[in-house]
């Protein structure tokens, strides 16, 4: 098992989390983040002084899948998400150990 | 930079405008009662003493009406966060650019002729033309207060129509409106119902009978709100491809609730506080029909919810009571309290039904339901008068006197009153679509309009995680325009791209995008 972690554009993530229910994967973690990589930051204004924040809103994607399925996913959020301008986020692939669903103690694969 | 000096230009314009307006009106110097001390008379007279409660009251009535802007603001919380900021923008500019206007053009127009004061002597039966900026002779205590209770009206009718073009709208093209509305459209209709115009000695009945302003302020705001948001189009995800709407949810009800209130307690100042005299005992009866109408609006909609979709929807019990409120303006002072009933819980089935017409059939974007509010219950309360107006007021005889007069009369304000701000408002919308552009861009529109609009988010995020990295330099600046161009492109793309109706979701969603190229590893 895979946890896909994508960090990406918040004007993307309804795209791409209808994506991926479209494909049947519904089961996923979001949290509202900010963070940046490349991009440094936009400029804002407050009482008169431009100054630049550099940390940026983004939305972080988790979801855990079968081997099998990561090229997939990775592929659908890529297409979905993809803008060709800095700041499209990134995504990060980690092994799984195990997954337990609390309900019914089921493990692994079952439990996704 | 071409586009800031462009604003620059039009400014100094407006103030050429305003100094050669001021130039002819200067003419005229002697001032009429500056001091107050002729209008109070010399000892306390009981003369004296009636001034100085009706004044009172009259100014009582314009702080309160002034707070509701305050309503209208936190109104804002059926919006998206990314544009709280621009809707309140919007709304508080309204209160103070707006009074700058009116103060130079709008109240000229709108009392000259009226003669309901000193200085507001020469003017038409189709518009007035004395007291701009209160100089010469309108610099007396009488006129500005008039003034001081009308320039809130008139600030009021923009900010109806800000809801209807929230989260979309350019800011240049909202200067443009909010100036023309309280400068020209607005007034010049006031000046036919309370300007001693052509509409206030129709032959029929009473005339056109507007008590605190049903057709002035939110039959003329509301059609021009339903033009603008008509003219502008809906917001990105609102419609579906085959017509369907989708709900946009707001941030914040804690806000329209809070908002609802002030503005049924500003209220009270609104009608109540358009007798202009608290010697007019009739106003306990105004400032309590203004509420029944109000409270059986909400208890309506509390019912009708309740009932159609099983839960008690705030959002609509606030608007229901908004509704009453809207509806009851006109016949606040000519109607008894259970005619005031029968109003409000109209007006609230009404405006659920124009939600449901404008939302559904008209596929017009209203964020804030202006038109179902403002629109739809100006006309009905205009409507209103003429119908349970008991005769016991102004000599005003309704429908239940058996008196059909003042209903024609009433019907005839409402048609113009439609027609004018109709006119306008395509005309206005119109020419600013092709000249201005009224619509922000795509990006702007997804990534909401405070931060590209107002430099700052309408919640700014705890200092501490939010590291300032000083001035922009002029190199950066080019790779964020670079980058920003390209992220423009890229959700612009998104408008034209194919959409499904998804069986999983039950609701539309874009169909998936073909893969171009897997990713490297």
């Amino acid at each position: 098992m895979k946890k896909i972690e994508a960090i990406i554009r918040p004007e993307k993530f309804n795209i791409v989390r209808d994506a991926l229910t479209e494909l049947g994967y519904p089961g996923m973690t979001v949290t509202e983040v900010k963070g940046h990589g490349s991009q440094k930051g936009i400029s804002e204004v407050w009482r008169g002084r431009r100054y630049r924040v550099d940390l940026l809103s983004k939305i972080k994607l988790e979801i855990t899948v079968k081997d099998s399925d990561v090229e997939k996913i990775v592929n659908t959020i890529i297409n979905e998400s993809q803008t060709g301008s800095i700041g499209d986020g990134k995504i990060f692939i980690f092994n799984v150990e195990n997954v337990y669903r609390i309900r019914t103690k089921e493990t692994g694969d079952a439990a996704i | 930079m071409k586009d800031v000096s462009n604003k620059i230009k039009a400014g100094l314009w407006l103030l050429l405008i305003m100094i050669g307006a001021l130039a002819l009106t200067l003419g005229n110097v002697e001032a009429s009662d500056p001091t107050g001390i002729a209008t109070y008379g010399e000892s306390d007279s009981v003369t004296g003493l009636k001034y100085a409660v009706n004044f009172s009251w009259t100014l009582l009535g314009a702080f309160l009406v002034f707070i509701m802007q305050a309503g209208f603001a936190l109104l804002g919380g059926f919006l998206r966060q990314k544009n709280m900021l621009s809707y309140m923008a919007h709304c508080f500019i309204d209160s103070t650019f707006g009074a700058m206007v009116f103060y130079f053009f709008g109240f000229g127009l709108m009392f000259g002729g009226s003669k309901l004061a000193p200085g507001l002597e020469n003017g038409t039966s189709v518009f007035g033309g004395d007291g701009f900026m209160l100089l010469g002779r309108s610099y007396d205590v009488q006129t500005i207060m008039l003034w001081l209770f009308q320039m809130v009206f008139a600030t009021k009718t923009v900010s109806i129509i800000a809801g209807a073009v929230a989260e979309r709208l350019k800011f240049g093209a909202y200067l443009t409106y909010s100036f023309f509305v309280c400068g020209i459209i607005y007034p010049i209709y006031g000046h036919w119902v309370w300007g001693g115009g052509w509409l206030s000695t129709l032959p029929f009945g009473a005339g056109v009978k507007d008590f605190a302003g049903c057709a002035c302020v939110h039959t003329v705001g509301g059609i021009l709100a339903l033009v603008g948001a008509w003219v502008l189009g809906p917001r990105k995800g609102k419609y579906n491809p085959d017509g369907t709407a989708n709900p946009i949810p707001g941030h914040n009800m804690v806000f329209v609730v809070i908002g609802t209130i002030l503005l049924a307690f500003g209220w009270f100042g609104f009608n109540a506080g358009s007798t202009l005299a608290a010697t007019d005992l009739r106003i306990s009866i105004i400032a309590s029909n203004t509420f029944i109408a109000a409270a059986a609006g909400a208890s309506i909609m509390l019912f009708y919810t309740w009932a159609t979709t099983g839960y008690i929807d705030v959002a609509f019990i606030c608007n229901g009571a908004l509704a009453g409120l809207v509806a009851i303006t006109a016949p606040c002072a000519y109607v008894a309290p259970w005619a005031a009933v029968v109003i409000g819980v109209l007006a609230a089935l009404a405006m659920r039904g124009t939600v449901w017409l404008v939302e559904v059939k008209m596929k017009i974007d209203d964020p804030l339901g202006a038109v179902a509010v403002h629109a739809t219950n100006g006309i009905w309360g205009m409507l209103a008068v003429g119908f349970f107006a008991d005769g016991t007021y102004g000599g005003v005889n309704g429908l239940i006197t058996g008196s059909g007069w003042q209903l024609l009369a009433q019907f005839i304000g409402t048609v113009v009153a439609m027609a004018w701000a109709f006119a306008w408002g395509f005309g206005l919308f119109a020419v600013i679509k092709y000249h201005m552009n009224l619509r922000v861009s795509d990006l702007v529109e997804a990534e909401g309009l405070d931060t590209h609009i107002h430099g700052s988010p309408c919640y700014p995020v705890e200092s501490g995680i939010v590291t300032l990295a000083g001035v922009p330099i002029e190199e950066v600046k080019k790779v964020d325009e670079e980058q920003a161009s390209l992220l423009e492109r890229a959700l612009s793309k998104d408008a034209t791209r194919e959409k499904i109706y998804s069986d999983k979701l039950g609701r539309w969603v874009y169909a998936l995008v073909k893969p171009e190229k897997t990713p490297k590893k």
